[in-house]
């Protein structure tokens, strides 16, 4: 590893070697200045480092009532007996999060959106497939039917209900979403355990690959993937933004493992000659997680829109019998001047979906970090 | 500091062999390949065979990684198939690299003068009105994906209202070339016709591209200034008595501005991601217009060139910003 | 030197500060309101200096920072008076108090590596206050901030102005934060913690510093601390807080020697002692989280060690006697 020097305390005075050592390094800067794609790892840290620095005022008695095993429990500096932040730490974010109208804004339209695309057979009013308006199709006059009984959002150019597609489209945008972003979740997990809990060369080996990985712009990287198909299928598409993801991934639960390596428990475990195997599964991987999981709800928004991006790259699914909002997007191209609503209602779909996912994140995010507390 | 340019430069160099390796064979194991895309579908085996051999295509991959190589330290790149056919694949990223450079430095330095205030007055209105309807904004900004605003604003703009240019780079004013940045190339020459075009023709692309950075910038400005405002050291100048306006710059800002430099060199990949998108939709002749090109046509000698550089200006850029970070913050610059 | 003390001391009987049923409450919207200070009242005369010692959470920080009018506006609500030369400071409108702070008033904080701008030069630091209090130029400043440097004992005070505060230790960056707060002869200092976050050799440097200055100047001190020995060393009067109020009050001496409220008695029992050898030392047992609301009882009774039954059920009055006051109702009789 390449890193810039992590000790930027200068020895040069020796009148007190103890406090030259900052302790409270949490300012933005000692977080940022080590380098540039850092910004994952900091953000891994931030959750990791100020819940071990947690002041311990109001702990007293939880340890005592909670269902916690000695496993379960740290003993702070001070003696006090603190949860596992693994515990504590989602059940107080829950306790914020449910009175953040952000958080609720960003779960309802979630969970909308997921109950369309479970039922959306059900819910579509016509089949997307037929064009039940081909007749009404004049390439020169008329190529794209506007509203009328029945059709409340118009038809597009093949004459198939527009409003039908739309939630069908809703199923297999959530697919293409959770399914990249779990093989990039995957992935990820895979790399960043290797490196983080292993260390030395691994760590540099999988880092490496992981920096090389990153120097590529996201979009060119899944263009590029994509682009090893002979023909873009729903597939070739769901494993590039995936691919794209992983070293993400890897970096941010590096960087979260790492932290957690030098963390209190996971030291007090050691010394208790715990083996390696059992504290990286049972000790920092679960504590660890938590700013993975919530990176996956912000990557998913993400995937949505990355899907879109390669659609209308040419890279989505041809597949038109398989409606996806990022496909019909991409598709409406050459009518966006003349019919705009084509674009303009998967767009408008895609933008409060990946809104939605992207509230809930960052509000989940904000609710894990102990120092917003403030 | 001159041992961490040098083992920057180190870690550049190893970042464009083993790119360059992984491209290499990325490219040879594309369907199709070269010879399709030259022949096209309807040649004989002969005849594919016979180019085959010409191109070298039938040694070993190795040996033809050495010689891609070797050709590569003269300046032979491989010519493009479909972009500027015939010219060099490098002289291709370089006719092509001034507008995306234009493009993305107006883009940055829109995000960078608006995300930066308003990430400040968020910051310091914490909870309020003001803070959560910017961070909605910025949240939108992340949401609505960059092409669609792009001809959402080329629809209004220059289709509807045509207010400004729909698309390429600069109007046919014959203007005179010098360094290929046609902004610069006008006031030099003084044609500021030239110029002023050239201004037009950016102004939307601009706008589109920068709603990457802005979201990231004012998102990160305001968590920086937030935990500045918490930091000690801002509480002891309160304890001075020192008026608003030297708090906020010297001790505020100054602080929570280093962590927005880091961020703005990490944008860079992002900004040539948009960059495709953007120059697709307003056709400007960019190396994002280029690499949408390449991918379509399978030129592959250009793609290759293409990613590779944009991963060297990536690491090239944050290298740049690494070592303004350290004229920007003592800590770094003594150690 | 530069400047020692110029002004002419002031009448030594009348009180510099006075602070009166000074009360702090937070509380955000949803939340339930935590009277962090309740009706804390003390004074403090010129060049005396006070203590201010309980353990952590007990208010006294809150207290310092009320003074100052520190206190972030959202979410606090401030009650009381706190009269500094006949004004009230928490009847001043921003303004008025930010130029008063730092010039009348000045601060001290606990951690010297954090309450540093790391990016800026610890000269400028010093002389940002002298431009800002003093007008002075930049220029003309910066030589009367080497001479403060020189003042709190840092050696080549001409090349310490261009460093930056990483470029120092922690006992000197704690002796450059005294010279910013002595750097326009202020009348009253309050020091919240000052060696807390120092190695013990530098911490007694530091208080020797601290009680030289103030003599030499005759600027007043509060001195919060939850270490007895500080006080010990240092203060003329000391106050005692438990949850949020003063549970006992009374001059250096008489307190150690016998002090009255259970809770004086713990915090010195748990202290180690070097001339009784093999003596356990005894904690006091819980923490602040344990109190009773003081409403209706005494906060500290759960963990006193010789509770009465009225302890539970009525809230003790802060009575005073000469110069020391008591909340007890059950105070300690046995001199040590």
């Amino acid at each position: 590893m390449t890193e810039s020097p992590k000790n930027t305390e200068s020895p040069k005075n020796t009148e007190s070697p103890k406090n030259t050592e900052t302790p409270k390094s949490t300012g933005p800067l000692a977080r940022y200045r080590d380098s540039r794609k850092e910004r994952i790892d900091a953000l891994a840290q931030l959750s990791a480092r100020d819940r071990s620095a947690e002041p311990v005022q109001v702990t007293t008695g939880a340890g005592g009532t909670g269902p916690a095993t000695p496993d379960h429990l740290t003993v702070t500096e001070s003696g006090a007996i603190q949860e596992a932040p693994g515990v504590s730490l989602w059940a107080s974010a829950w306790r914020r999060l449910r009175r953040n109208p952000v958080f609720i804004v960003g779960a309802v339209i979630t969970a909308v959106f997921v109950v369309v695309a479970v039922f959306a057979p059900w819910l579509a009013p016509k089949d997307p497939t037929i064009g039940y308006l081909i007749d009404e199709v004049r390439p020169q006059t008329n190529p794209v039917p506007g509203p009328q009984p029945g059709f409340p959002l118009g038809a597009d150019d093949r004459g198939r209900d527009l409003l039908s597609r739309l939630i069908v489209g809703s199923r297999q945008t959530l697919i293409v979403g959770v399914l990249a972003t779990l093989g990039g979740f995957v992935g990820g997990l895979i790399l960043g355990t290797l490196a983080g809990a292993f260390g030395g060369w691994v760590d540099s080996f999988v880092m490496r690959l992981v920096d090389v990985m990153l120097s590529i712009p996201s979009l060119i990287l899944a263009l590029s993937i994509s682009a090893l198909a002979s023909e873009p299928s729903q597939w070739t598409l769901i494993i590039a933004i995936g691919v794209v993801q992983i070293p993400i991934f890897a970096r941010l639960l590096r960087g979260s493992l790492l932290a957690q390596r030098s963390s209190d428990h996971v030291l007090a475990a050691r010394a208790l000659g715990i083996r390696r195997g059992p504290i990286i599964f049972r000790h920092m991987l679960p504590n660890a997680l938590a700013p993975v999981i919530v990176q996956a709800t912000l990557m998913l928004a993400v995937a949505i829109i990355d899907a879109a991006a390669l659609s209308f790259l040419g890279l989505g699914n041809p597949d038109q019998r398989i409606p996806e909002w990022g496909q019909m997007l991409g598709q409406s191209r050459q009518f966006f001047y003349s019919h705009p609503q084509l674009a303009i209602y998967p767009a408008i779909c895609i933008i409060i979906v990946a809104l939605g996912f992207t509230l809930m994140g960052e509000s989940t995010r904000e609710a894990l970090d102990p120092r917003s507390r403030r | 500091m001159l041992r961490f340019i040098v083992r920057r430069m180190v870690q550049l160099i190893g970042v464009v062999l083993v790119l360059s390796l992984l491209l290499f064979f990325w490219l040879r194991s594309l369907p199709g390949g070269p010879i399709n895309a030259l022949l096209g579908d309807r040649a004989t085996p002969e005849q594919q065979e016979q180019l085959e051999q010409l191109l070298g295509l039938d040694q070993p991959l190795y040996v033809q990684y050495l010689r891609y190589m070797g050709r590569a330290l003269q300046g032979e790149f491989g010519s493009s198939s479909s972009v500027i056919p015939g010219t060099d694949a490098f002289d291709v990223f370089l006719s092509r690299f001034p507008a995306t450079i234009e493009l993305a430095f107006f883009s940055v330095t829109l995000a960078i003068i608006t995300a930066i205030p308003l990430g400040y007055f968020a910051a310091r209105r914490r909870g309020r009105a003001v803070d959560n309807i910017s961070i909605v904004a910025s949240l939108v900004g992340i949401a609505v994906p960059v092409f669609f605003l792009a001809f959402l604003l080329k629809y209004y703009f220059s289709v509807k209202l045509g207010w400004l240019p729909v698309s390429g780079r600069q109007a046919n004013l014959g203007c005179t070339r010098v360094t290929n940045f046609f902004i610069l190339d006008g006031l030099l020459t003084r044609e500021f016709d030239c110029s002023v075009s050239a201004v037009k023709h950016l102004i939307l692309p601009s706008i589109a591209l920068a709603s990457i950075p802005f979201a990231v910038v004012f998102r990160i400005t305001r968590a920086s200034v937030l935990d500045v405002l918490h930091e000690d050291y801002v509480r002891t100048a309160e304890a001075k008595g020192l008026t608003a306006r030297v708090i906020r710059g010297r001790h505020v800002l100054r602080n929570a501005m280093l962590p927005v430099l880091t961020i703005v060199g990490l944008q860079v990949g992002a900004l040539l991601a948009g960059a495709v998108l953007t120059e697709t939709v307003f056709s400007f002749p960019g190396i994002g217009e280029a690499l949408a090109l390449s991918f379509s046509a399978r030129d592959y000698a250009v793609l290759q060139i293409l990613i590779l550089m944009s991963a060297v200006v990536f690491v090239v850029v944050n290298l740049v910003v690494d070592i303004l970070y350290a004229v920007v913050d003592p800590r770094v610059r003594t150690s | 030197m530069a400047y020692s003390s110029t002004r002419p001391v002031a009448d030594r009987d009348r009180p510099l500060l006075s602070v009166e049923d000074l009360t702090v409450t937070f509380g955000r919207q949803g939340e339930e309101p935590f009277r962090a200070v309740d009706g804390v009242s003390f004074t403090v005369r010129p060049g005396q200096t006070v203590g201010l010692v309980g353990e952590s959470g007990c208010g006294k920080s809150v207290t310092s920072l009320a003074i100052m009018g520190l206190l972030p506006k959202r979410g606090n609500t401030v009650g009381g008076r706190v009269d500094f030369e006949g004004t009230d400071l928490l009847s001043l409108g921003d303004a008025e108090l930010r130029n008063r702070r730092g010039k009348d008033l000045a601060m001290v904080f606990q951690d010297p590596l954090s309450s540093l701008n790391p990016v800026v030069p610890v000269g400028l630091q010093v002389t940002e206050v002298l431009e800002r209090h003093r007008g002075m130029s930049r220029k003309a400043a910066m030589p009367v901030a080497a001479d403060l440097l020189s003042r709190v004992g840092i050696p080549d005070p001409n090349r310490r102005v261009k460093d930056y505060p990483h470029q120092m230790s922690g006992g000197m960056r704690q002796r450059a934060l005294v010279a910013i707060a002595l750097a326009c002869a202020p009348r009253l200092l309050i020091a919240d913690e000052p060696t807390t976050a120092l190695d013990v050799t530098i911490q007694a440097q530091i208080l020797a510093l601290l009680k030289e200055l103030v003599e030499e100047t005759g600027t007043a001190l509060i001195m919060i601390t939850h270490d007895l020995g500080v006080v010990a060393g240092l203060c003329d009067e000391v106050n005692v807080l438990y949850g949020g109020r003063i549970v006992e009050r009374g001059p250096r001496h008489p307190i150690f020697r016998e002090p009255r409220h259970p809770y004086t008695n713990g915090l010195l029992d748990s202290i180690p002692r070097l001339d009784t050898v093999g003596e356990r030392l005894t904690p006091i047992p819980g923490s602040v989280a344990d109190n009773l609301p003081w409403d209706h009882a005494c906060a500290f009774a759960p963990r006193c060690s010789q509770p009465v039954e009225i302890c539970t059920q009525t809230t003790p009055d802060l009575v005073t006697n000469g110069d020391r006051a008591l909340r007890c109702h059950n105070p300690v009789e046995v001199p040590r």
